[in-house]
């Protein structure tokens, strides 16, 4: 009786789940029952299901464990009650790969695989094919491929997908079995066309051709199966991707589109729409399949359409209008998920009138919807405020809700990102943006974020109208948040005493403060800038509040260099011209293209040219002004590809030539790419390249010696490729054993132009126009001339590019954004020649028409530097 | 492919990726997290940590059917309907926890058949009913006779004083 109510009470709180309170110990001894002989079926099936939920429970078992019970259930194998029997195969398959010895039920499983019962066969199939490894590969092989091509779709299926999943064990575990696969593939049953259409593609990925003709020959007979087509939709779209032609892909995809299977016409809709080069007649089809889903009753399916919508919206705005009306009437879907997309959807293609009412809808549900669709919202909004900078108010305070509401980094990043962004664009938004700003980091609880905008905050701040009003802002870090923040903070301060002279007095009231801080890092800084505000008297000064970044290495083997010299004068870092200590990553990155985690392009340069002992001593005592970017003096399907990065030195220019080989069977030897400069370039060193083989790059170098006379270092030369050329066996790579002969390969021809000679310095903190006007007072050279620009520069942008493209120069103070509209506008450049003297230029462009003409004025220490650049210009 | 009870507690789940929800302790977390988004709206489908997740319910039970954010929706739709159809006709059209904590081992058996290493084995329940369906006769497809349902409890009597 006592039992009886304990059992209906347990009833109650569980739900009567018989499983709830199993032991692990004590289920593996009930497994002992499976000794038992005969065999209870039913009692064993119970128990065996009891282990099963276990492991699926995330019950770990060890591997003692895991074997006895292992082997208890092969006991089973005694009984012929089917479920218990198809039982013990999910056990085998769960326990495999927990267990030792699992091979000893190879002949078992063989045995039922080849049996009789059909019900038995399929699933022993796979179980045998999860224990199998590849040694045993080849006993059961036999039996595979007969399973292939058995008469029973359940017993194919199981063997086809089995042989996908060999193919992790051996890899040509496929292709052995293409041909009964393709025998597969001609099966009535459409599951059993899916598997092997899988097989045969996994056998041929390797080689493009095959997959062609496989596609091809599927194209006409068109699978039944609505899987294999998706597949087959999916082989042909990876194809298009790789090959140019496919008139006949696009075709078949196109005629997927009247398929009676949704599934097949969205993936048909899917595919064209995603391919890349897809113009507007190639996905109005399939934009209108889409918008026909948008109506569907099936939300999986509105969700799919709406889905793929959204993602070519970015693309082909115009394409997905159409869909306008539709995507209107799933505003209010039911499912939030849905509803987000469509609005963002709409976002990207509506009108500017729109907008508005669009916001206000987003807005009542956008807590409820997860932090994913939040920042595909805030990315539709980002891309919005490029198109309509007009509307910048209406979605600035859209996102500045958003910035209060609840939400991961993730998602408040991309909100400040996409403020920063519009405040970058849009002139007008900055100080509603900077506003927005202060207050969210009044209430911010990640770090990372909060020490952004407070750098943010000290380099625009300053330039607005009412600096003093966000002094107060900044000020409440220092006093509320952790030290990194306060850190931050004491930077902004002094950034914001540095720029606004009247501000001065109060902000050393409020850094004195700091410097009674408890962490070391806030006391430091702020001892720092409170002495260098101090000397307020020199504005050269004002970049030290925001020093260059130094390249660690760089620095240090300028101040080994200085050790080593009598040390008559102090070592003053802003006295250095920065080309030869600083380094700014984030400038060089631009043109990177191998990404170095922590050093940046020149130093990983250096790094590598210190490495070889001929130029080690060229380069020892002088550091990399710059490298410039890969520059082709192949075409790309050439013999040999040689790509060159010139490296500039103060005194000399390295030339560094990747070379690969693309004849198999050819082995270059003593590679050297032949430079015949003229007269006024001296060649110091050649480094070739001792062995070329095929398909693996080698590098060889050349170091000239720049010309004292700088009108003379702009050049063209001729190069030509010389090398000691060996014939080879192509699969070996060995050459043969006779002599090799001299060969040449003309080259294109290599420009030196003023920009490699010209490191670019952006936005180093200082105000352009007081350091113009104080070199101009120390008396730099200074020339000015207008010239009207070429016939293929038709836009200020267009100017502004080619321009600093040209002088390899960088803007400084974002003078390289114009606004929308302008006829005029003032390029303000910054840059170091080699040798480490400074340039500054500012460009006067106007447009009338579609001609601009420029009026360029160049200040530097040095007049010869001054004179080159005006005359190149010309 | 999961079926959750009405806690967000796992009755059953496979993940067939390795590499998404490598340990069972972020296999629970994330099915405990797309429970607390789902149990609610009745949607259907959500995106959740990237991965596209179709789901359906019936009385205190939730079906998912999970796959990465590229893959086709009406296809891990199909997957899902061909699990629940299949359950359903399991138990004769009474999905709930208990029916299913009953017939563990023939839900086990048919979640096998549907899908094997993240492969689709097949998506046609009648297909899946046959293949597991071993008592032919205690299955059936359509609605059942008197004596059918006579006969099932019988059956079920005599199951439980076997226990």
């Amino acid at each position: 009786m006592i039992t009886f109510k304990r059992d209906k009470k347990e009833e109650e709180d569980g739900g009567g789940n018989p499983f709830q309170n199993l032991e692990k110990t004590t289920v593996l001894q009930e497994a002992r029952t499976f000794n038992n002989t005969p065999v209870n079926p039913r009692k064993c099936a119970h128990i065996l299901t009891k282990i099963l939920y276990l492991l699926n429970q995330g019950e770990q078992l060890g591997t003692t464990e895991a074997t006895e019970a292992f082997f208890a259930m092969t006991k089973l194998f005694q009984s012929r009650d089917v479920i218990l029997r198809r039982l013990v195969y999910l056990g085998i398959k769960e326990l495999s790969s927990l267990a030792e010895d699992v091979i000893i039920v190879t002949s078992s499983l063989t045995k039922d695989m080849t049996g009789k019962e059909d019900l038995y066969r399929a699933a022993a199939i796979r179980a045998l094919c999860t224990i199998t490894d590849s040694s045993m590969l080849a006993a059961i092989e036999r039996y595979m491929k007969q399973a292939i091509i058995d008469r029973s779709p359940a017993v194919s299926s199981a063997a086809l997908v089995s042989s996908l999943h060999l193919t992790s064990v051996s890899s040509d575990v496929a292709r052995r079995w293409a041909n009964e696969a393709q025998e597969a593939l001609n099966c009535d049953n459409v599951m059993v066309q899916y598997h092997a259409l899988g097989v045969l593609y996994q056998a041929r990925k390797a080689d493009k051709h095959a997959v062609i003709k496989l596609v091809a020959k599927l194209m006409r007979t068109s699978p039944k199966s609505p899987y294999a087509a998706c597949m087959l939709i999916r082989m042909a779209y990876k194809l298009l991707d790789e090959v140019d032609e496919g008139e006949e892909l696009i075709g078949f995809i196109e005629s997927c589109l009247r398929h009676k299977s949704e599934m097949v016409v969205y993936e048909a809709a899917h595919a064209l729409v995603n391919l890349g080069r897809s113009g507007a007649r190639e996905i109005g089809p399939a934009i209108s399949v889409l918008q026909l889903f948008c109506g569907s009753p099936k939300p999986a399916l509105r969700f799919a359409a709406v889905r793929t919508l959204n993602k070519v919206a970015m693309s082909h705005p115009a394409a997905v209008t159409a869909c306008n009306l539709d995507l209107e009437n799933l505003i209010t879907d039911s499912n939030r998920s849905i509803a987000t997309l469509a609005i963002t959807t709409l976002l990207k293609t509506g009108a500017e009138s729109s907008v508005d009412r669009l916001m206000k809808q987003i807005a009542t549900f956008v807590s409820e919807i997860s932090d994913e669709f939040k920042v595909v919202v805030v990315q539709a909004i980002r891309a919005l405020c490029q198109k309509f900078p007009r509307k910048h108010a209406v979605l600035m305070n859209f996102l500045s809700a958003m910035l209060r509401d609840e939400g991961g980094l993730e998602y408040k990043a991309a909100i400040a990102d996409t403020i920063i962004a519009v405040m970058e664009g849009n002139a007008e938004a900055k100080e509603a943006g900077l506003a927005h700003l202060c207050e969210f980091i009044e209430d911010c609880e990640h770090i990372s974020l909060a020490v952004r905008i407070l750098h943010l905050l000290g380099q625009e701040g300053p330039t607005s109208k009412q600096p003093s009003r966000y002094i107060r802002f900044i000020y409440n870090r220092v006093i509320l948040e952790s030290a990194s923040v306060r850190a931050a903070a004491v930077t902004a301060l002094a950034r914001f005493a540095a720029a606004c002279p009247p501000l001065l007095p109060n902000v050393l009231v409020l850094l004195s403060r700091c410097q009674l801080d408890s962490d070391d890092e806030v006391r430091d800084r702020a001892a720092y800038y409170c002495t260098i505000l101090q000397q307020q008297n020199d504005p050269t000064i004002l970049p030290l509040i925001q020093p260059p970044l130094l390249s660690i290495p760089t620095l240090g083997r300028a101040l080994k260099n200085y050790m080593e010299t009598p040390m008559e004068d102090s070592f003053d870092i802003s006295q250095i011209p920065p080309a030869q200590t600083v380094e700014e990553p984030a400038q060089v990155e631009v043109h990177t293209t191998i990404k170095q985690p922590r050093l940046t392009r020149e130093e990983s340069f250096i790094e590598k040219l210190s490495q070889i002992p001929q130029l080690a001593k060229i380069i020892q005592d002088t550091s990399l002004l710059k490298s410039t970017p890969v520059f082709e003096l192949t075409e790309s399907e050439t013999e040999y590809n040689v790509k060159c990065i010139k490296h500039t030195f103060p005194e000399y220019l390295i030339l560094q030539f990747d070379c690969v080989n693309t004849l198999s069977d050819q082995l270059l030897e003593d590679v050297v790419v032949a430079v015949e400069p003229p007269e006024s370039y001296s060649i110091v060193c050649v480094v070739p390249c001792p062995r070329l083989s095929y398909n693996e790059p080698g590098t060889t170098y050349t170091v000239l010696k720049y010309p004292k006379d700088l009108e003379a270092s702009l050049v063209t030369i001729p190069t030509t490729l010389r090398f000691m050329a060996r014939d080879c066996d192509p699969t070996t790579g060995i050459p043969d054993a006779e002599q090799g002969y001299h060969d040449e390969y003309m080259l294109e021809d290599l420009e030196i132009t003023i920009a490699d000679q010209i490191r670019g310095v952006g936005n180093r903190g200082m105000d352009f126009n007081t350091v113009w006007d104080t070199y101009a007072a120390k008396g730099y050279a200074k020339l000015g001339e207008t010239f009207s620009l070429g016939e293929s520069v038709t836009s200020l942008e267009g100017a502004i590019q080619s321009l600093t493209e040209f002088l390899g120069l960088e803007a400084v103070e974002r003078s390289n954004k114009v606004q929308s509209g302008a006829a005029a506008h003032i390029l303000l450049l910054s840059g170091v020649f080699r040798g480490g003297k400074e340039i500054l230029a500012r460009a006067r462009l106007a447009l009338s028409g579609t001609q601009v003409t420029m009026q360029l004025s160049v200040l530097c220490q040095d007049r010869e530097v001054v004179d080159l650049i005006v005359s190149s210009v010309g | 492919m999961a079926i959750l009870d009405n806690d967000g507690n796992r009755i059953l789940a496979k993940y067939y990726d390795k590499n998404v929800f490598p340990t069972s302790k972020e296999q629970k977390t994330f099915e405990k997290n797309l429970f607390s988004k789902t149990h609610r709206a009745n949607a259907e489908i959500i995106m959740l940590d990237g991965l596209t997740c179709v789901y359906r319910s019936s009385v205190d039970l939730f079906f998912y059917v999970m796959g990465s954010s590229h893959e086709n929706e009406l296809i891990l739709m199909s997957v899902l309907n061909c699990l629940y159809d299949s359950v359903t006709s399991i138990l004769r059209r009474n999905v709930e926890k208990r029916t299913v904590l009953d017939s563990l081992d023939i839900v086990m058996l048919a979640m096998d058949e549907i899908c094997d290493g993240g492969i689709i084995l097949d998506a046609d329940a009648t297909s899946v009913v046959q293949r597991v369906a071993l008592r032919t006769d205690d299955i059936p497809l359509g609605e059942q006779t008197v004596a059918q349902v006579l006969q099932s409890a019988k059956e079920q009597l005599k199951w439980s004083l076997l226990k």
